[in-house]
């Protein structure tokens, strides 16, 4: 009998950081090789499923940010370090972060669309000479829903960084969209760069659109969708869009091709 | 070898095989069709070739006997989880060309499909062998010619139901030994070549195409006609999608287990994520959705054929009758007019609904 592709095992909770009352990061054991961008599917027995994608990673841990959404969010929210959390994956494929090096990267992220670029961003911030320079706009709600303060406040010091709030006036950050800040990135001055954005479909649509307004080209744009699962593994049929499965050949999509998929 | 074989004597030979097989057909259930004094048609294990319903189309495939609509994957208790089961014995199904292609649909997504075998599917899978039953004519619905998936050669046995005979083809040589006495005749299967319905599919070159597909106004029809129900996919030999349901068990609130349950591209849920984001909103998005999967990027995917086998039972099951061929020919003649650069309407030249008042 071949292996069994939905068989979750069970992860010990090594940490557990509150990010905003209604996020949390959960550090997990675990002896997989991830690579930036990639998720898992995340189970508690007897509650249920879902995909969360990676936030950090380390030595035989993974990092998962997860918002308090639903009925296994909410479950999860109950457990402690030490406890069991069950896991299968990775899945998907990831930032092609390779490609990425020796260049300019701008990475355009929106509320929890940090956590999938946050992995990157990190190993970046560790490693700021294997890139020409990072601009990093992040956008938040508003002070309250604002993520991994500590990071921002890092990237700040390697980076170039605009972070955002749609409303709220607060010392560090500009107001309004992500989109209104895009034209402040200097792609002129660039021989050659790349783009990521990540966040909530409508913010993604609309950045690129103002990425394209500012002379940025299509095969620059990378974007990481977000999409119901069951199984993560091409059986489902919930993330798949026109012909292509989210899960097998996503979530990361080169814009050139994630402006064809239609839903 | 082709033998005649009365219903008695297949009765025994049935008999015979039960030692090591479940077999499955067509049979009816009285007084629970969809209206009072209807009866249903469905699959379900029998016990004498009686049982067998072959002179009408049954209105659910056989996919359920492998993909059942909810089926168990793991039990969990306080501290371990336990893989579900299946018995040793081997299944026979007695089934129709569109349906035996139909399956082959369903291995792809199943065994192929991301190159991971899903062990729910393989491990009944691989214990099925088909009889074939032959059509002696097409109904009213079926489009299997159009589709391409009215022959078949995927069968172990070949029925022709003949008054108080049936006559069998043996290919698989494992039955060869159930026949031996039995009378040799000439018989091979016959396909059905012509259907009342025919389909044209629409041929699909261009992401630009595909653009202006999209926004048809065609599929606004469908937001006031469909309701949603997913009754088309329940009874679609070639719908696979699931979803997975945790349950505790309302006995011992301690164990429970996780079951996969089939659903529908076509239900208001399908794409909605947590936060309650939905990327296919109304009834005319998933009808577009589900049509062009059927009878276009099934094939973009995987090459080979389309995964609609024209089976028609959608549009028999549907409570709203929606007709699916009727759908595709719509589209069909959409597709040649947009070709043509003919005016065809679209979401953007049609009037919004408060204008059309």
């Amino acid at each position: 009998m071949s292996e069994n592709i939905m068989l979750p095992h069970p992860h010990k909770i090594i940490d557990i950081i509150p990010e905003t009352e209604d996020v949390y990061t959960f550090r997990v054991e675990t002896s997989a090789k991830v690579k930036h961008g990639q998720f898992f599917q995340v189970s508690i027995p007897k509650i249920g499923e879902a995909p969360i994608s990676v936030s950090s990673m380390g030595e035989n841990w993974v990092e998962l940010t997860i918002r308090k959404v639903g009925k296994l969010t909410n479950e999860i929210f109950n457990l402690k370090p030490g406890d069991k959390i069950f896991m299968r994956g990775p899945y998907g494929n990831s930032f092609p972060i390779e490609e990425f090096k020796g260049k300019h990267l701008v990475v355009i992220a929106g509320g929890t669309g940090v956590a999938p670029v946050r992995s990157f961003l990190k190993y970046f911030y560790e490693n700021p000479n294997e890139i020409k320079s990072l601009y990093f706009i992040a956008g938040f709600r508003d002070e309250k829903n604002i993520l991994f303060k500590e990071d921002l406040k890092n990237f700040r010091t390697r980076f170039n960084t605009i972070y955002t709030l749609d409303r709220n006036i607060i010392e560090g950050f500009e107001v309004g969209l992500v989109t209104e800040h895009i034209k402040k990135i200097p792609f002129n001055s660039f021989e050659d760069y790349n783009v990521v954005i990540v966040g909530p479909h409508v913010m993604m649509h609309f950045a690129a659109l103002e990425c394209l307004k500012n002379g940025v080209s299509e095969e620059k744009i990378w974007v990481s969708f977000e999409r119901r699962m069951s199984c993560g593994v091409g059986k489902c049929g919930h993330c798949k869009i026109n012909e292509t499965y989210v899960c097998l050949e996503g979530p990361v999509f080169n814009y050139t091709k994630a402006k064809n998929l239609l839903d | 070898m082709s033998y005649c074989v009365s219903t008695k004597r297949m009765d025994e030979i049935l008999k015979v095989l039960q030692k090591d097989y479940r077999i499955y057909a067509p049979v009816r259930f009285e007084k629970r069709g969809r209206y009072s004094d209807t009866d249903l048609i469905r699959y379900a294990e029998i016990n004498s070739i009686e049982d067998v319903v072959y002179d009408e189309k049954s209105h659910f495939s056989p996919k359920e006997v492998i993909y059942p609509i909810t089926q168990a994957l793991f039990y969990f208790t306080e501290d371990e989880y336990r893989e579900s089961k299946v018995d040793d014995k081997k299944i026979l199904i007695f089934a129709r060309s569109c349906d035996i292609n139909g399956f082959r649909r369903l291995d792809t997504i199943f065994l192929k499909n991301g190159g991971a075998e899903d062990i729910y599917y393989k491990r009944l899978r691989e214990k099925v062998k088909f009889i074939l039953m032959e059509c002696k004519e097409s109904w009213d619905s079926c489009f299997c010619v159009s589709m391409g998936s009215n022959k078949t050669d995927n069968y172990s046995l070949a029925v022709r139901f003949d008054g108080d005979n049936i006559l069998v083809e043996v290919k698989d040589h494992e039955f060869i030994n159930l026949f031996a006495n039995e009378r040799e005749v000439e018989f091979t299967p016959e396909f059905v070549t012509s259907n009342p319905t025919k389909v044209n599919i629409p041929e699909i070159d261009s992401q630009e195409l595909l653009e202006k597909i999209y926004n048809l106004e065609m599929w606004e029809s469908y937001n006031s006609r469909c309701i949603s129900c997913g009754a088309c996919s329940a009874v679609c030999i070639t719908c696979s999608c699931f979803n997975t349901l945790d349950i505790i068990y309302t006995e011992n609130g301690r164990v429970g287990e996780r079951r996969r349950v089939q659903t529908s591209c076509m239900h208001e849920d399908f794409t909605t994520m947590a936060g309650g984001w939905s990327f296919r909103k109304t009834a005319g998005e998933r009808m577009r959705f589900r049509t062009l999967h059927k009878i276009y990027d099934y094939k973009v995917r995987f090459k080979d054929e389309n995964m609609c086998v024209g089976c028609g039972r959608c549009e028999e099951r549907c409570p709203k009758l929606i007709s699916f061929s009727s759908t595709i020919n719509r589209l069909y003649d959409e597709v040649e007019k947009l070709k043509k650069g003919e005016v065809s309407r679209t979401r953007e030249q049609a009037p919004s609904t408060e204008e059309g008042k």
